[in-house]
């Protein structure tokens, strides 16, 4: 056949969510624990902006790597992570944060090359090292390690003879977060291997204990990092698609090598929004963080009262319990035909995700209550 | 944010959290939950609690009106004395004094236009100081106590998501 879908693409299964999902969509009256973007709607003036720049007709192409103002924007924004780059050679806006994970794949990774995958994680990692040409190593962090990267996990998987390293903290699914003593091990041993990283902090903003640390901010590993963001979390603008990479000049050059004729520039309306988020909707944010972390200690309290296992997780909107049940899929299955709740089982995230449940608590705190009350429900005749 | 601030942040969102739920989000024990609520009653910082009601979808006739008050001062009178002469008055469920054009903003609640107009006329406008009433009658409420009074866009979210 003419239109026969390639063998890598073949290769890759589609994401472990979907099945999970069409049973969710299939039900009534199902709370969900399942979503992995903000319930709050972007800030009413990064809306705002946008609407403007639809009325004044903004709406042409960009230069590809991003609005100057919008670069600019992002380069003083990071700074509070330690994160110098120049917006001019050293800032790439992309459509999502998803787009920028992508790009760094495929202009980073010649066909062979070996990228050692964080687990669990989000779902596109691995697919996006398999349409890129790459090898993927599976790197399982341990529940015992409170799901963080350490160099005996790193070593323990051979990702020495790796040529990248990708990982998100905060963790998406885990809620994991790594702070600076555990980044300069790893740092330490990405030096030492000479390993590149691509570091997703797409949820750097929801960190509740202590700041968030950039890799990339420490000794000897700017020169070897690419950083992820983007607005969709922090921001809550999942559907405005707007992330970006930062790093050395010649990756991100590459980057947008890519970007500029697959791409071209990300959305002109989106850039808008986000040059407006950054401007005036800081506290926005530290509202909606606040929000959060109340309802990540109300959860958290709950599982404790329900005998449910669950490392404090301090870090995105993410728990990650061990499953009461012996078979994290099926127990998930059953919570959502019998009481109406959908949890994402662990192993939808890769290896090491098996016998846990994603709990999201991007969900308002009346629906988390009857959640957590059906839960305890189903534990009682379960 | 303080222990004190937190709550009253999560009293103001909703007032009927159970204590239960208060300690959970804010990691104090249901105890001093309690004993933190009892102080900021005590020392007056929550002055009560309320519903908010939207008498539309309660099918119920109830009518706000907003006055604006001018008066006149003199030795013997003071805007407080006035106040609360005002404030005495069911009628009245709001009374503030305001800097600009008019000196008093009172908010009038009653079942319907007649009993408003008929209290502003009979019990409010005949108060000595008072020179000038201007009602306003409310029309519609969009929000009110930080809710809307729409359907909401709901959650247009896919239900699971990566």
């Amino acid at each position: 056949m003419t239109l026969e879908p390639a063998r890598h693409v073949r290769a890759v299964p589609p994401s472990g969510i979907r099945r999970f999902f069409e049973l969710a969509e299939e039900m009534d009256d199902v709370v969900s624990l399942g979503v992995g973007e903000p319930d709050f709607s972007a800030p009413w003036a990064a809306r705002e902006a946008a609407i403007t720049s639809l009325e004044r007709g903004w709406t042409s192409y960009t230069a590809n790597r991003g609005m100057g103002p919008l670069r600019s924007a992002i380069a003083t924004d990071i700074r509070r992570w330690d994160l110098d780059y120049d917006p001019d050679e050293e800032i790439l806006v992309t459509a999502g944060a998803s787009e920028a994970i992508d790009l760094a794949f495929r202009a980073l990774v010649d066909p062979g090359d070996t990228v050692a995958v964080v687990q669990p994680c989000y779902v596109s990692y691995t697919p996006g090292v398999a349409f890129a040409g790459g090898e993927v190593l599976d790197v399982p962090t341990r529940s015992e390690d409170g799901f963080k990267l350490t160099p005996e996990v790193l070593r323990d998987a051979g990702a020495s003879a790796a040529d990248l390293l990708v990982y998100c903290f905060p963790n998406n699914p885990t809620g994991a977060t790594m702070d600076r003593t555990e980044l300069a091990a790893v740092a330490a041993f990405c030096r030492e291997h000479d390993v590149g990283v691509i570091a997703d902090e797409i949820y750097a903003d929801l960190t509740y204990e202590g700041e968030h640390t950039s890799i990339a901010s420490l000794d000897g590993m700017r020169e070897r990092t690419i950083v992820i963001n983007g607005f969709s979390k922090a921001y809550a603008m999942t559907g405005m698609r707007l992330g970006y990479a930062v790093g050395p000049a010649e990756p991100i050059a590459a980057m947008n090598r890519i970007h500029q004729y697959t791409m071209l520039s990300a959305p002109t309306t989106a850039q808008y929004a986000a040059l407006e988020a950054l401007e005036s909707c800081r506290d926005d944010v530290v509202e909606m963080r606040n929000q959060y972390d109340r309802r990540r200690k109300f959860v958290l309290s709950r599982f404790e009262e329900m005998g449910i296992d669950c490392f404090e997780a301090t870090g995105a909107f993410y728990l990650f319990p061990e499953c009461p049940g012996s078979d994290a899929g099926e127990f998930a299955e059953a919570l959502l035909e019998e009481v109406g709740v959908a949890m994402v089982p662990g192993e939808a995230f890769g290896i090491g995700g098996d016998g846990h449940l994603r709990a999201s608590y991007a969900t308002g705190l009346d629906d988390l209550r009857t959640a957590m009350d059906r839960i305890e429900r189903f534990l009682r005749t379960f | 944010m303080d222990e004190r601030d937190e709550l009253l942040e999560l009293l103001r969102e909703n007032a009927r959290y159970s204590t239960a739920d208060l300690a959970r989000m804010t990691g104090l024990s249901a105890d001093d939950v309690e004993d933190a609520i009892a102080e900021l009653e005590a020392e007056g910082v929550i002055r009560g609690y309320r519903a908010i009601v939207d008498w539309e979808s309660a099918d119920r006739e109830h009518v706000t009106a907003h006055v604006e008050l001018n008066v006149t001062l003199d030795r013997e009178t003071s805007y407080r004395e006035i106040a609360d002469r005002l404030a005495g008055f069911p009628e009245v469920s709001e009374l503030r004094l305001v800097s600009g054009d008019y000196d008093f903003s009172l908010q009038v609640e009653a079942e319907t236009m007649r009993e408003v107009s008929r209290f502003v006329s009979d019990k409010v406008a005949p108060i000595p100081e008072i020179t000038q009433t201007i009602t306003h009658y409310v029309m519609e409420t969009y929000k009110e106590g930080g809710h809307r009074f729409d359907d909401g866009d709901g959650d247009d979210r896919l239900s699971v998501t990566p």
